[in-house]
């Protein structure tokens, strides 16, 4: 079919004004919140209805064309980058709450619902979905299945992945697949929404998603404890654990993030400090208090020179307030930041730190480090100009050698950003040639033209 | 027409300013014009990058990507909010300033531009002529709000509910004003910008009296300019300069401790672009001590002379306040507004999304009015859902746009500037 008739096989789908074939607007849907190449796709289709969107993935298959799935577009490894010449199918039309069952606690939604959006409906009806990515405010929730985004609450409250109980998707052919249930329990079938989550838009066009709600949580208290050492700041995450108390919360911040966030916001952060531990505990209140108590006693058996602990609305937003500038106040600094996300078993917290610590001392380059201590998961941010070619080859340098240590270190090469065209290149070093083969066995049966999100993750 | 090479040459000027644009894309949250429509052109992230990409000769439609670019209210929520501090507004100003330069000014707007507001006598001319014979083709849509349809169907206007020019502007009844300082020991400049002067000389008078209340002495020279965000927002650096010119030769020729101004892009404009974005390096100190003394009228009366907030009186009306985004954004101005409201002796109550644009966006709300209406009605629900008799906002542009959604949503209200408000109860 030439490109013309096709443009209007897909309006007749989806409307004129779903269509964007001008240069321009294509360019605008060229890349994502990574940095990387631009790719032109050869036009964007916008479907606003269930039926739509299984009719373009069937267009698509039947001319070979390969379809990126975008959502906000912030993914943070390529995820949405189009193929050249592909079809990119927004999702923002598709942006409903389908329904909140307050009685069975779950709620099902189209996939380009966003969200922080989400998030506060759930919560005016009296209840919690926990999973709170970065890019919340603007982030869609099937973007946030396809990429397990993570998120602050990740130590108690887990991730994407478990608050999925159901995914129902197209696949290639256009034929609406049903996986998952309403329900607690479901072991019907293969667990098809389990293979849908992180799976980068590679194995099946997201229509619904079932996720799971839970109650909210009546008190929480949070504290900004002073470590001079990162050592210490380690050790303590691990004690805390040890003792066994789960925070909600468990947050990191190096030197250099502190005196960065300190001369962006002059909120009065240590700057001599080694490291800042940004801790919340919640839960029922009684619990709450014995637990604050507890983790504050911690602290300074840890070495910790001093812990604040919030009393109010106001001294707890600003401990996030910290945590919250950290991103904005490095990234500030230089042209491009590089927000990475290898890693590792808490435990190997301060190894990743030596490690960072070597890394940006052998390739000369700004590292800035903070993130999720208690999930190991943490986010070296590397502060550089892309236009300087000799510096952005040392980062290059500098990445590899971060996976190549995250690895030995028993650690995993995303925690939250997902793998894309970024990191597709180490997939082999984590696994295996056999688990490779596997993937792309699975993936030549479930898409054997190769038109879902070609080139992301196994290829 | 110069070739594209020299188009994407002069693009490159930006680049240090383009390059701070990680991409995050959340900007989407905030965007007025990306909720409507949801295309990554019409947000932030979407521009800069088509910028950019116009620069590196990546996309070679230069009227395009113009179109693209001045699809924006120049709200400034984006740059309010982007993580990474991008300089949104001055990257798009200049933007349009060197598209405008490539592509040249529409003929409709270089007549505007150079034939008109560069010579405000013949401005006030032609609209002193208009407002004696609008009547011919407008009549009263809604008698509260003051608004007016056509007579017929003009299909530019697209079913406008407008503000008609007042029957006689500001420079009429008070062509100029030059008063000592009284009790307050203080003397202000009034920049009266042209929507208070033509449409809203009422916003203009109530601000003569309050500050006469306060004993504040008054420099009003006539003559003023337009303050040039209508020329600079559609790329025409010349005229801007030409009106910076004019005004700055204008004011320095009185002594003040203040120069007030009732309109919120007046006051941004004065404060952060006549110093920015004039091309005249050598006006820049003289700009910058008259930016300086730039405040919003509301600001000058609470910080400086300390008006305070009044318990409602009993028989008070219920007001509610629009943010205005050159205001909030710009200089981060909410509170005094407010309490401005609160001193009239009314009874305030809060909107929700206060903060968020109105839509209007100058002359984004005359190409754009599609787009422009949606925002803005969401902005009249958000009014009148707060169940307030009076819609009060700090800006006469915010005040037309407004008027025009409220009287549209046939809402039996008034829409009064904070000022007015206060105006009405001093004897």
């Amino acid at each position: 079919m030439s490109h013309e008739s096709l443009i209007k096989e897909f309006q007749s789908v989806v409307g004129t004004d779903n269509v964007l074939t001008s240069e321009t607007d294509r360019h605008t849907y060229s890349y994502d919140a990574a940095v990387l190449d631009s790719v032109l796709p050869a036009m964007v289709v916008r479907p606003t209805k269930s039926e739509e969107l299984g009719k373009v993935v069937k267009l698509c298959n039947d001319n070979g064309l390969p379809l990126t799935v975008r959502g906000a577009g912030t993914n943070l490894s390529g995820g949405t980058i189009p193929h050249p010449g592909g079809v990119v199918v927004l999702t923002n039309g598709l942006n409903k709450i389908l329904e909140v069952n307050e009685q069975d606690l779950y709620a099902v939604v189209e996939p380009g619902v966003v969200t922080a959006k989400f998030a506060a409906h759930v919560a005016s009806k009296g209840l919690f979905y926990p999973p709170d990515p970065g890019s919340q405010t603007v982030s869609t929730l099937g973007g946030n299945v396809a990429e397990n985004a993570g998120g602050l609450r990740g130590l108690k409250y887990g991730v994407t992945k478990d608050y999925v109980m159901g995914v129902d998707f197209w696949d290639v052919n256009g034929e609406l697949i049903k996986s998952g249930s309403r329900t607690v329990k479901c072991v019907t079938g293969y667990n098809l929404a389990g293979l849908m989550v992180a799976s980068e838009g590679t194995l099946g066009v997201f229509d619904k998603i079932i996720l799971k709600l839970i109650p909210p949580v009546k008190a929480a208290k949070s504290m900004m404890a002073v470590f001079p050492s990162m050592l210490a700041a380690s050790e303590t995450v691990a004690a805390i654990i040890a003792n066994k108390i789960v925070p909600a919360t468990l947050e990191l911040m190096d030197n250099f993030t502190i005196r960065t966030v300190e001369n962006f916001r002059k909120a009065g952060l240590p700057t001599d400090a080694a490291a800042l531990l940004l801790i919340e505990v919640d839960g029922h209140p009684a619990q709450v208090e014995e637990d604050a108590a507890q983790v504050e006693a911690i602290c300074k058996q840890n070495k910790a020179s001093s812990v604040k602990v919030a009393n109010d609305a106001a001294e707890r937003d600003a401990v996030w307030q910290a945590r919250r500038d950290a991103l904005p106040a490095l990234a500030k600094l230089k042209p491009t930041c590089v927000l990475e996300d290898a890693t590792v078993p808490r435990s190997k917290i301060p190894a990743m730190i030596e490690v960072i610590e070597e890394v940006s001392k052998k390739f000369d380059l700004t590292i800035g480090t903070f993130g999720h201590a208690g999930d190991g998961n943490l986010h070296p941010t590397i502060l550089t100009d892309k236009r300087d070619a000799k510096e952005w080859e040392r980062v290059e340098k500098a990445i590899d050698m971060i996976f190549e240590r995250a690895l030995a270190l028993g650690g995993t090469l995303s925690g939250e950003h997902g793998i894309g065209l970024a990191k597709s290149k180490y997939l082999i070093n984590e696994t295996s040639a056999g688990t490779l083969a596997y993937a792309k066995r699975m993936k030549s049966v479930l898409d054997p033209k190769g038109i879902l999100n070609p080139g992301k993750m196994a290829g | 027409m110069p070739d594209i090479h020299e188009l994407a040459r002069m693009l490159k000027e930006l680049d240090d300013q383009l390059v701070n644009c990680m991409r995050c894309g959340m900007c989407q949250a905030v965007c007025p014009v990306f909720a409507q429509t949801g295309n990554e052109a019409d947000v932030t992230r979407g521009k800069l990058a088509l910028l950019d990409a116009l620069a590196s000769e990546m996309v070679k439609d230069p009227d395009s990507v113009n179109d693209k670019l001045n699809k924006c209210l120049l709200c400034g929520t984006c740059q309010a909010n982007c993580p990474s501090g991008v300089s949104v507004m001055e990257i798009f100003l200049k933007g349009r300033a060197i598209l405008t330069g490539y592509l040249g000014l529409p003929p409709i707007k270089k007549a505007i531009f150079k034939g008109m507001l560069q010579n405000p006598k013949l401005f006030n001319l032609l609209t002193d002529m208009g407002s004696k014979f609008q009547g011919l083709f407008t009549k009263s849509a809604n008698e509260m709000l003051g608004s007016s349809c056509t007579r017929f169907d003009f299909a530019g206007l697209g079913g406008r509910h407008f503000k008609g020019l007042a029957g006689t502007p500001l420079h009429k009844t008070i062509p100029s004003l030059d008063t000592p300082a009284g009790a307050s020991g203080k003397r202000v400049a009034i920049f009266v910008g042209c929507a208070i002067d033509k449409i809203f000389p009422t916003v203009g008078e109530a601000m003569i009296k309050v500050l006469k209340h306060h004993g504040v002495g008054i420099y009003m020279p006539a003559g003023q300019s337009c303050c040039g965000i209508p020329v600079l927002s559609s790329g025409d650096v010349a005229t801007f300069s030409t009106l910076v010119r004019q005004n700055l030769k204008l004011f320095e020729k009185g002594e003040f401790d203040y120069i007030v101004t009732a309109c919120a892009s007046c006051t941004s404009t004065l404060h952060e672009l006549w110093p920015d974005m004039i091309s005249d390096d050598s006006l820049k100190p003289r700009l910058k001590k008259l930016a300086e003394k730039t405040m919003d009228i509301n600001q000058f009366l609470v910080d400086v002379i300390g008006v305070q907030p009044l318990e409602a009186a009993a028989r008070s009306k219920k007001v509610t306040y629009h943010d205005p985004c050159h205001l909030r954004n710009s200089l981060k101005i909410t509170a005094q507004p407010r309490t401005m409201i609160k001193a009239s002796g009314n009874a305030f109550v809060e909107m929700n999304n206060a903060a968020s644009c109105c839509g209007c966006g100058g002359s984004f709300n005359l190409v754009h009015y599609d787009v422009s209406k949606k925002i803005g009605a969401e902005k009249a629900a958000n009014i009148i859902n707060s169940g307030a008799d009076i819609a009060s906002t700090a800006c006469p542009a915010c005040m037309l746009q407004i008027t025009d959604m409220l009287s549209q949503a046939n809402a039996r209200m008034e829409v009064k500037h904070p000022i007015e408000l206060y105006a009405d109860t001093l004897a």
